[in-house]
């Protein structure tokens, strides 16, 4: 069945079987690619994407029940080509990650986070991504990461001096 | 960190450049591989342990529109070889689908080929196989007597028996005083990656060439394809410019690869299979090792341990992958850091009706850590001393280096007791025994956990000729190229896969160093099978000694060749000339100067200007073996196996809910020596991650099976992977002894962390529950368990 889906901003109409996932649909019919299949069944978190701002599994979602919503994926984040966001910035900064693949999923639930709370705590930050598995890192350079990346968007986010931006 | 100036990039907290692709999602993995006209695989499995396939009936799979083929193992076997085993054990032979009998509940029985992954599990469903269901074995001690046989023709289920003696251990145990025997077990879990293993293959007839991408962490993986496929490896062409998605040892999917090989050959399609987490996690073929310690030392009334012997049965499962040589690295550090004199040291390798084991990180050694450190913390309680105290008076001392082991390894550096003073310091070691002693007069139960050992690293697999005779291999090198093209910019190409240790930016950063360029200027390509140099894969924390090595011994022939451009076109002596920067010029004269854009220039377009013997172009290779070589093992077993040992000293503070039994890691602080740290992100990263493996192992992993034989673990509900809230803050304190052996002094940290964790948090645990009179020795210490200990203690 066709249905049309809004993802990072730009609609996309297609044609699925009702039982497809979110996720394969995004993968096989979109080559979104960023979104990774980790579990199938909802514990792992690498399928997470955004859905209206909140971290969602998509693979326990089936594509048509996304019509309808603001889906982001990680292609959605990167301002431009070659050009990273805040928080994938500091996620390179603090080296919060190894084989990468968890890693669209993480940046997405902190985006997720960070969107709601500008200062979370270290406990927040830890509830925040305690749904997805990382089986590198032991966690602590993404945490660094996330702390680093609400810095830095706290800082951009202070009125500027105008004798500087002038 | 290494003392300021020492070098320009090496140490230095530099980014990472492999991170940036993957913040992005666009990182390479298997799965987004995706050749046109690509079919897909699911797969029919057994449900019993053992049994007989008496019928399959494709029939109404067939018939399924959209299916394009059904493979039994009959078929397959027909057409291919066995798959390698280490073992020369020819009556355990091993195929990617069951020939007439399974051996384990998940094994492959038939592959269904189908336009969409949806479909073939459709018409995998469909496919009706009948089963004769067989007697089973799961124990390992069981196993090992004999009864049930998982392979009959074997005529037994031992795959391996060996006992080495290395010192005098009856003699020792003689003239000790004291003597302690127990039994330990570690329980079967496994690194499980995030990605599942994933490969797709096409086959070309007219060009005969095999393509194969493949989320693979494995030496020698071509050739195992060409063997096993009967093509010339010339016709097989591995690609590695895949992203692993996490492997710590296990990706291994040689079983995975021969299947869609043969689909692709046999339908003329790109064939692609991508296991799903039921099929990784019972038929995957990537479990760890389960392993019964035996282990008996003998110590004097200081506690000095003068002899140890140790029995090691590891139950391996349904057929011999490369896992029994899981018992042959410890033999390199079977002492750990310890002055044990004399090793007895039996191996034992029994097949059993369970998933087959696979390489884990560490490849067996941190079973064996936990299985020492176990013991001497009971060498400490037998004679009532401190156990860190014991282990300080044990330890190998900083002036002993380097150190022959009994069993022929030796350790090439270290300065144990610095990085132990350093890790209590640290933690203010008297306040943390005065909070678990406050913690206890409160009522919770409360421990220390300490652990000491190594990380051997970089070694030439010499457990193989060690533990199969008929194995002759001490070779085991890995390999750079580097080109400088004709305007100037510095390619260098690797030749294996990656799983997230950043082998790009250890490349980027050595030839950056050498050449005195900026590293992220420095391009790092992975060439495939076909134009590659040799490599045996990022296996055993080799990476930084052997590719770092291979990268720095060619920027150093490339730096050379510059020089002696400039030499003969100067007609100055190359001894006189310096380089620096990328131009070389006469420090006596530095009018006399040729920049990097006039070497190159002439490197690539003047060959009338170049020394009368070069060969022109800017392109040279290196192909490095072990630093400390290749022997074959004596009669009596020794060998040298690693050529660097890092340290590593744990220290944590546990609680534990007297009520519930759930331990809380409140402290954890570790001391890491891996001498010169090459990207300390990346060291800590590793280090971290380890630790995060090790606590799963400790506390929350364990591939069960139930008393049908079927694996009850084979989901994330059931097969507990610890979150970030199961991972405690923990601080590193860093310790710096280089390597005699490497070209900066780098030693191994693949493995860091893991290799102590599971010990530590042992020897927490059972700091915290002594005071009852109990003692638990097995991993992992699951929360239910340790509840019914604990109630069953205090009700007494």
């Amino acid at each position: 069945m066709k249905v049309e889906l809004d993802i990072n901003k730009e609609k996309h109409e297609v044609d699925v079987e009702p039982r497809m996932s979110l996720l394969d649909c995004l993968r096989d019919k979109l080559q979104l690619n960023g979104a990774h299949t980790g579990c199938e069944h909802g514990v792992c978190g690498a399928c997470t994407v955004l859905v209206d701002g909140t971290a969602v599994r998509s693979c326990l979602m089936f594509a048509v029940q996304a019509d309808g919503y603001a889906i982001t994926t990680i292609e959605g984040l990167s301002p431009g080509p070659g050009e990273l966001s805040i928080l994938q910035d500091a996620f390179c900064e603090t080296h919060g990650m190894q084989c990468g693949y968890c890693t669209p999923a993480m940046i997405l639930a902190a985006q997720s986070l960070l969107s709601k709370n500008a200062s979370p705590t270290r406990d927040e930050i830890v509830d925040a991504i305690s749904g997805n598995i990382c089986r590198c890192t032991g966690y602590a350079q993404i945490v660094e990461a996330i702390a680093l990346a609400a810095e830095r968007m706290r800082g951009q986010n202070q009125p500027q001096d105008a004798s500087v931006t002038r | 960190m290494s003392a300021p100036g020492k070098f320009r990039f090496i140490s230095s907290d530099r980014r990472v450049r492999e991170d940036r692709r993957f913040v992005v999602g666009k990182g390479n993995f298997a799965a987004d591989i995706v050749p046109q006209g690509v079919k897909h695989v699911a797969l029919v499995t057994c449900p019993h342990p053992a049994a007989k396939i008496v019928s399959i009936d494709k029939s109404a799979a067939l018939d399924m529109p959209g299916v394009h083929y059904v493979l039994d193992g009959a078929e397959l076997a027909g057409a291919t070889n066995v798959l390698a085993t280490g073992l020369d054990t020819p009556n355990v032979p091993r195929r990617p689908l069951a020939v007439d009998v399974a051996r384990y509940a998940g094994e492959w029985v038939v592959a269904v080929v189908a336009d969409s992954r949806a479909l073939a599990e459709d018409a995998a469903e469909l496919v009706a196989v009948e089963y004769e269901p067989l007697p089973f074995v799961l124990d390992g001690e069981a196993a090992y007597k004999g009864g049930v046989l998982v392979h009959p023709a074997h005529g037994s289920n031992v795959l391996l028996d060996r006992t080495f003696v290395w010192g005098e251990v009856e003699k020792d145990f003689a003239a000790s005083p004291h003597k302690f025997r127990h039994v330990v077990k570690w329980g079967r879990s496994a690194t499980v990656p995030v990605e599942t293993f994933g490969v797709t293959a096409s086959w070309d007839p007219w060009r005969e060439m095999l393509d194969v991408w493949a989320s693979i962490q494995m030496p020698k993986y071509p050739d195992q394809i060409a063997m096993t496929m009967k093509l010339p490896m010339s016709s097989v062409r591995v690609h590695y410019d895949v992203d692993v998605g996490g492997s710590y040892g296990v990706k291994r999917g040689i079983k995975h690869t021969i299947l869609v090989a043969y689909l692709a050959k046999r339908l003329g399609m790109p064939i692609r299979f991508i296991e799903d987490r039921l099929e990784n996690m019972r038929g995957g073929d990537m479990h760890g090792p389960e392993r019964n310690f035996d282990v008996e030392v003998a110590f004097d009334n200081n506690g000095i341990i003068r002899s140890m012997k140790m029995r090691a049965l590891d139950n391996v499962g349904a057929y011999a992958g490369r896992s029994p040589f899981q018992l042959g690295k410890p033999v390199s550090a079977i002492v750990g850091p310890y002055k044990i004199k004399s090793v007895q040291y039996q191996a034992i390798a029994v097949l059993s009706n369970k998933t087959v084991q696979e390489a884990v990180r560490a490849f067996g050694q941190s079973p064996t850590n936990y299985a020492i450190e176990r013991t001497i913390e009971e060498v400490a309680n037998k004679l009532g001393l401190d156990r860190l105290e014991v282990r300080k008076r044990n330890l190998i001392r900083h002036e002993d280096f380097p150190y022959l082991i009994p069993s022929g390894s030796t350790y090439d550096s270290g300065n144990y007791q610095a990085v132990i003073e350093k890790v209590l310091t640290k933690a203010d070691y008297p306040a943390l025994v005065a909070e678990r002693d406050r913690l206890r007069a409160a009522g919770t139960l409360a421990g220390i956990g300490i652990a000491a050992c190594l990380e051997p690293s970089g070694g030439n697999s010499s457990f193989e000729p060690l533990l199969n005779p008929k194995v002759g291999t001490t070779t085991w090198m890995d390999s750079c190229r580097i080109s400088i093209d004709l305007v100037g910019s510095i390619t260098a190409t690797m030749h294996t896969t990656s799983a997230g240790q950043g082998h790009e930016t250890l490349v980027g950063t050595v030839v950056g160093e050498v050449l005195e360029v900026d590293p992220d200027k420095v391009r790092v390509v992975r060439a495939d099978s076909l134009n590659s140099l040799p490599s045996n894969s990022p296996v055993g924390s080799r990476m930084a000694i052997m590719l770092g090595g291979a990268a720095f011994h060619a920027a150093n022939k490339l730096k050379a060749k510059l020089i002696a451009i400039a030499a003969h076109d100067l007609d100055v002596p190359a001894e006189r000339l310096t380089y620096e920067n990328g131009n070389v010029f006469d420090a006596s004269a530095p009018d006399k100067k040729r920049t990097w854009t006039e070497l190159v220039t002439i490197g690539h377009r003047y060959i009338h200007r170049m020394p009368p013997d070069m060969e022109p172009g800017l392109s040279v290779s290196h192909i490095m073996p072990v630093p400390t070589g290749g022997g074959l093992p004596t009669a009596d077993g020794r060998v040298q196996m690693y050529p660097c040992y890092s340290f590593e000293f744990h220290l944590m503070l546990v609680t534990i809910d007297p009520d519930l039994g759930k331990p809380e890691i409140k402290r954890y602080v570790i001391g890491h020596d891996c001498g010169t740290v090459i990207n300390p992100k990346i060291v800590r990263g590793m280090t971290m991650g380890g630790i995060a493996h090790g606590i799963g192992a400790a506390l929350y992993e364990e591939f069960a099976y139930n008393d049908d034989g079927l694996l009850v673990a084979q989901n994330f509900m059931d097969y507990l992977l610890p979150s970030a809230h199961e991972v405690p803050p923990v601080e590193i304190v860093h310790h710096e002894t280089p390597s005699p052996l490497t070209v900066f002094g780098q030693k191994g940290s693949g493995e860091s962390g893991y290799l102590g964790a599971p010990a530590a948090v042992a020897s927490a645990v059972n700091d915290a529950i002594r005071p009852l009179g109990i003692v638990v020795n097995s991993l992992p210490i699951k929360v239910a368990r340790l509840g019914d200990m604990i109630a069953a203690a205090r009700e007494k």
